[in-house]
């Protein structure tokens, strides 16, 4: 008799969810943990980053670390490279994908099959064998340290373009017709009728160009070697590997991190729906 | 609207003849023209690039002014062979890469799969409150610079950093996290006594490592990278599987219900099953990725201690960028591309759909044919009773067997 309310109560227990809650609890905490910590320990002192690793409230809070990246440090510098290359690759990623995305949707030329073909077999080479040849081919044209060279390769990706096709192949033919037919010219039609009904795909090209330029480190790596010309990825990693620190200075680190999290981070909350809902959001490693 | 969609087919074909002769020419000019920008950008940094670093994979070229010059010659296949057939550093160093981006990549690639499937069906139940809150907190590290994450693991796993101090609370004492570069499976098999291997396998070497220390296990620091990158990516291919998820539909999760199949039998049999698209995929992405592995690296670890988190990819870029060996790096990261090419085509191999074998097909068909051949009251009566069920299944055999 006893053995059967112990089963009912457990099949209830079981039912009701609250596992699953509690499980989703626990891993949501271990997933905002590390940020909360993060950001707490960006308002401690040295010291007391030092001596008390796990408090999430400082024992004095200080804005010292911000102080020290901003007013005593090339960090402004860094998020300013990192701003103009960001926001150029995004408008010409913007324009560049969907033209060529345009061309291999809807217009009927000699060569479009091979030139899609061809773009396939580029999205499949690994960026990270590239890192050689791009030094090469910077140094070669001699736009090696300049913001030519870091933002010139950026301004296309294949992935995008591939994004733009499948979406232009999906707007119906009738609407550009209409225009055919009052002898627009084709960018005409491209630029004033197709490119604003593409809104939503154009929306999702910004995000992932934002989000990939913002965070792209190793092509600023073979491209620049000047301090005026670093990003913040490459400042905030040789802050990482202890340049212009004596002992940790976990504090002035953090802070660094958080700064440069702040863009994408606004960018994520404001577009969140637009972002959850494309599947094919960008994969990093 | 259905109206309009209906209209449309027959409109476009009626506007066919008057488009094809609009402008024939100028469609041929503007196709090209659209695409001139992506096949110059394309083409002057990816393809013409790539021919160059296979010049400078068979040369000799230090680094120094053009690797096009006079004094710049043709050394044949001696930066792959340096690293592939000669014994010596350059040889142990692509042997250690290869070691520690083979384990990283064993572990990296079923835990990111499981977890980030795991997250989208506990996120894909009908009832659920605060999905949306979920969902942010777990696809948020995917968006993050891996700079910055890196910055706050360097962080959370130093030796005195928190996740030291939370192991403390359960009296364990934490390692020294990115600087220990033992192998978790040598300090387990030390843990069990076992400190050195034994002969047959400290003697015998492939790429200049031992087969003792090809079987050292990723070391404690690269442990610490592995669990970084799982918390990165798995939000990510997590979104993957909730797209793929609600594709599906309930249509098959019902009938299972009505089956009274259990929920662990409804995900393995019934869910998993239908996800194998989505799981070919990710699991694709994550091989390519994590031979990829650089960002990490460059920011946490350089490759240190003890070499233990040098990568294939990082190996590549410090051979050329740190050491002046421009021929090796560049003999390196072709090797790498082959090495991520047979990959994936080695786990196509192995995940495609295995052909039934002849016999099992034949026995199919047959019990195919006879439930066919059932009255209805033979099917109502069939769980009925378990003898009726066995009785059934060999004539089943019978019949295969007659086949054969």
């Amino acid at each position: 008799m006893n053995k059967t309310t112990n089963v009912s109560w457990f099949k209830r227990f079981r039912d009701s969810g609250v596992i699953l809650y509690l499980i989703l609890i626990v891993l949501a905490l271990i997933y905002i943990m590390p940020f909360v910590t993060q950001v707490a320990t960006s308002f401690k002192t040295d010291a007391d980053a030092t001596a008390n690793p796990v408090a999430l409230v400082p024992e004095i809070w200080t804005t010292a670390a911000y102080k020290k990246l901003f007013l005593n440090s090339d960090f402004p510098v860094w998020f300013k490279n990192s701003f103009i290359v960001t926001i150029v690759v995004t408008l010409g990623r913007v324009f560049f994908d969907s033209l060529a995305g345009y061309a291999l949707a809807r217009i009927e030329f000699r060569g479009r099959n091979l030139i899609f073909n061809l773009l396939l077999a580029v999205m499949s080479v690994p960026m990270v064998v590239l890192l050689i040849p791009k030094f090469l081919i910077i140094k070669s044209l001699g736009i090696y340290d300049s913001y030519a060279g870091m933002i010139l390769p950026l301004l296309i990706d294949a992935a995008g373009v591939f994004i733009m096709k499948n979406f232009f192949e999906s707007i119906p033919r009738s609407v550009e017709e209409q225009a055919m037919i009052d002898r627009a010219g084709t960018f005409r039609i491209f630029w004033s009728i197709v490119l604003p009904m593409a809104r939503p795909a154009l929306v999702t090209i910004s995000i992932l160009s934002f989000q990939g330029s913002w965070n792209e480190l190793s092509h600023f790596i073979v491209s620049t070697q000047s301090s005026s010309l670093t990003t913040l990825t490459k400042g905030v990693a040789s802050l990482a590997s202890g340049q212009l620190s004596q002992g940790n200075q976990y504090p002035v680190k953090l802070a660094a991190a958080v700064v440069m999290t702040i863009p994408v981070a606004v960018l994520f909350f404001v577009f969140q729906k637009q972002i959850m809902n494309s599947s094919e959001g960008s994969v990093k490693e | 609207m259905s109206a309009t969609q209906a209209a449309t087919p027959r409109k476009g074909r009626a506007r066919k003849i008057p488009r094809q002769h609009i402008d024939r020419r100028g469609q041929e000019i503007s196709g090209w023209l659209f695409c001139l920008p992506m096949i110059v950008i394309l083409g002057v940094f990816m393809f013409v690039p790539i021919l160059m670093a296979l010049w400078v994979s068979v040369s000799d070229w230090t680094g120094r002014g053009t690797p096009f010059g006079g004094n710049v010659s043709f050394v044949g296949a001696e930066n792959y062979t340096d690293v592939l057939a000669k014994p010596g550093l350059a040889q142990s160093d692509f042997g250690t890469a290869l070691r520690n981006n083979a384990w990283y990549t064993l572990i990296v690639v079923p835990l990111q799969t499981l977890l980030s499937l795991a997250l989208a069906v506990m996120l894909n139940r009908k009832i659920l409150k605060a999905r949306g809150f979920f969902r942010t907190a777990f696809y948020f590290p995917s968006v993050t610079s891996s700079v910055a994450i890196t910055v706050l693991w360097l962080f959370l796993f130093n030796a005195a950093g928190p996740i030291n101090a939370m192991l403390k609370w359960f009296g364990v004492n934490g390692p020294n996290w990115f600087n220990d570069p033992q192998g978790i499976i040598h300090i387990f098999l030390g843990a069990l006594g076992v400190k050195n291997g034994p002969a047959v396998l400290t003697e015998h070497s492939f790429l200049g490592v031992s087969a003792w220390d090809w079987l050292a296990g990723p070391s404690v620091a690269m442990f610490a990278i592995i669990l970084m990158v799982i918390f990165t990516t798995s939000g990510t291919y997590m979104l993957m599987f909730i797209a793929a998820l609600q594709s599906i539909g309930e249509a098959t999760e019902e009938a299972a219900i009505m089956d009274g199949a259990t929920p662990w039998q409804r995900m393995w049999k019934v869910t998993v099953p239908q996800l194998k698209p989505t799981i070919f995929t990710v699991v694709t992405l994550g091989i390519i990725g994590t031979w990829q592995v650089f960002d990490q690296i460059y920011t946490g670890t350089q490759g240190g201690p003890a070499k233990t988190t040098l990568t294939t990819a990082y190996l590549s870029y410090s051979a050329a960028f740190n050491s002046q060996e421009w021929g090796r790096g560049a003999a390196i990261s072709f090797i790498l591309f082959v090495i991520i090419i047979v990959m994936t085509w080695i786990q196509r191999w192995v995940m495609k759909d295995k052909k039934m074998s002849r016999r099992k097909r034949a026995e199919y068909e047959a019990m195919k044919a006879e439930a066919r051949s059932m009255t209805k009251s033979e099917v109502m009566s069939l769980g009925a009773s378990r003898s009726g069920k066995h009785a059934a299944a060999a004539t089943a055999t019978a019949t295969v067997a007659g086949k054969e």
